[in-house]
């Protein structure tokens, strides 16, 4: 980890139409994150908060109405190599097998045909799905399409990684198993990631940092640094009594158990 | 061929053909009994000997061709005119708001209530039976390739602009191949519709094609006449919509086979 800033989002303050009164929702406010260089950050909050907000504006999807938000110190003007997204949807194309779906990115970006084919093979094998490679994604388990999803995002070899709830729709012993993945990949790798969830256990087990997000308009109103050891091992971190410490203070936080919010 | 081999090992299939036989026996012997005449209900019988003898003296062969010649044109021309203009409505909120109404407007007109209008522009030629067949043939295919534009995931869309995608790629490597299974479903409508279209232009104004044989068999009272041109348009249309099928199960192949009908196997 250095000390270089890969993401930030400088007083970021992010407006929406309202669909219907013609007013204005306002999504987030004077949202401040830097994550450094092989930081993993995690973003909690309440349903609705503009987590998923802050993802489109670090992909260069949409643009903020208010500050700015840097990849690499440069102005977000559109999408960028530097950074790649995985959705809790795996949005894997039906009518690509899994091969050419990890191909898909390349593809659009031009690299040769034999040079992608490759690296998404090496892909597969990282996440050991190399025998499904020829599959198409009906023919996947829920936990194999997802792990497939990740080679896509992995293979566009992005600096960040933003990842938004990408196992909340997987079975809880599936997801354990891609959270481990997950963890050595970026290891592995040496890449950043913000990961946007809902599961405490899971912002805990893969962090350094977890923020925490107020009900809209989302401002960040909490930082806690996770102090555990086995940054690389999910699931050891998870068996620790401390991670318990860590989630409880994020459940009163987020005022689980005597609120409507969440 | 294997695939009917499957289907003849099936109970289910002699199932169908026994039932085929039944009806075939029926029609041929109840009516008669029932002192119902001829040239109301013409037994199978009847309507071979007299398939025989169009094929012999009245052209079948070529009125048929020139029947099927007209479907298919008028299917093809109006299943790539809907996807062109589904498609451009589909990617400009603008085009498909002006023109919508019209469109709605002309969806709801009777098609085949065109006919005439053709005829009478063109003339007693194919035009005006291919035009038909193309105004009718138009609708669905335009209905199910806009509804798939509109209906599709968003985030699909975004998946491929963040990778940089231009407007180009996004349409061919996601919207394009993503309404392939609704612009299926509307050419299995549009075949069989083709068909409709042809013979309304035949029976309204021709010399030639099945259609104006129907309508000379019932100048004639001629029901067996009548009889054979049904079944012929009938067959000409199986044969347009099994085409159909079968490109579907190449384009969709994809698919989880639960999804896709009438899979025996």
């Amino acid at each position: 980890m250095s000390d270089r800033i890969r993401l930030a989002f400088e007083t970021v303050t992010k407006r929406f139409d309202h669909p219907r009164n013609g007013g204005l929702i306002v999504a987030i406010q004077g949202v401040d994150i830097r994550i450094a260089d092989g930081e993993r950050v995690a973003l909690i909050g309440p349903s609705g908060c503009g987590k998923s907000t802050l993802l489109n504006l670090a992909s260069g999807l949409d643009f903020p109405s208010e500050g700015r938000v840097r990849v690499d110190g440069v102005e977000v003007s559109g999408p960028n190599r530097q950074v790649a997204f995985m959705l809790q949807k795996d949005l894997l194309l039906p009518w690509r097998s899994i091969l050419e779906n990890v191909c898909f990115g390349q593809e659009i970006r031009g690299m040769s045909r034999a040079e992608r084919r490759d690296k998404a093979l090496a892909q597969l094998n990282r996440f050991r799905i190399a025998d499904f490679a020829e599959a198409y994604p009906h023919q996947l388990s829920g936990g194999m399409r997802q792990r497939a999803a990740l080679a896509r995002t992995m293979m566009m070899d992005p600096d960040v990684l933003l990842l938004d709830e990408p196992f909340s729709a997987l079975d809880a012993q599936t997801k354990l198993v891609l959270q481990a993945d997950l963890a050595r990949t970026l290891t592995e790798s040496r890449k950043t990631s913000f990961l946007i969830t809902h599961d405490l256990d899971e912002a805990v087990t893969l962090s350094d940092r977890v923020l925490v997000m107020s009900k809209r308009p989302g401002r960040i109103v909490r930082e806690i640094i996770v102090d555990l050891p086995h940054r690389d091992e999910p699931l050891q971190r998870r068996r620790l009594p401390e991670t318990a410490r860590y989630t409880g203070e994020l459940m009163n936080l987020l005022d689980i158990g005597h609120a409507e919010l969440v | 061929m294997t695939a009917v081999i499957n289907l003849l090992a099936r109970k289910e299939a002699w199932g169908s053909f026994l039932l085929l036989f039944v009806v075939l026996a029926v029609w041929e012997w109840l009516p008669g009994a029932m002192g119902v005449p001829v040239f109301i209900v013409a037994p199978p019988s009847r309507v071979w000997a007299e398939f025989m003898r169009l094929l012999d003296v009245e052209r079948l062969f070529l009125h048929t061709a020139i029947t099927f010649f007209q479907v298919m044109v008028g299917f093809v021309l109006g299943s790539l005119l809907g996807m062109v203009v589904g498609y451009t409505l589909g990617l400009s909120k603008t085009a498909e708001f002006v023109l919508s109404p019209y469109i709605l407007a002309l969806q709801i007109a009777p098609k085949v209530a065109f006919a005439p209008l053709f005829v009478m522009w063109f003339g007693f030629n194919v035009y005006p039976k291919i035009l038909v067949a193309v105004l009718i043939v138009f609708f669905p295919i335009l209905i199910n390739v806009l509804g798939a534009m509109r209906t599709l995931d968003g985030a699909m869309v975004n998946l491929a602009r963040s990778f940089s995608a231009s407007k180009l790629q996004i349409f061919w490597k996601i919207q394009f191949p993503a309404s392939m299974p609704a612009l299926f479903s509307g050419l299995r409508i549009g075949s069989t519709l083709a068909v409709i279209g042809v013979v309304v232009g035949e029976m309204v104004g021709g010399n030639n094609g099945l259609g104006y044989l129907l309508v000379f068999g019932e100048g004639q009272a001629n029901t067996p006449m009548v009889f054979v041109a049904i079944l012929l348009l009938t067959f000409i249309g199986i044969v347009i919509y099994g085409l159909v099928v079968l490109l579907e199960n190449r384009v969709l192949h994809y698919l989880p086979r639960a999804a896709t009908t009438e899979k025996s196997t």
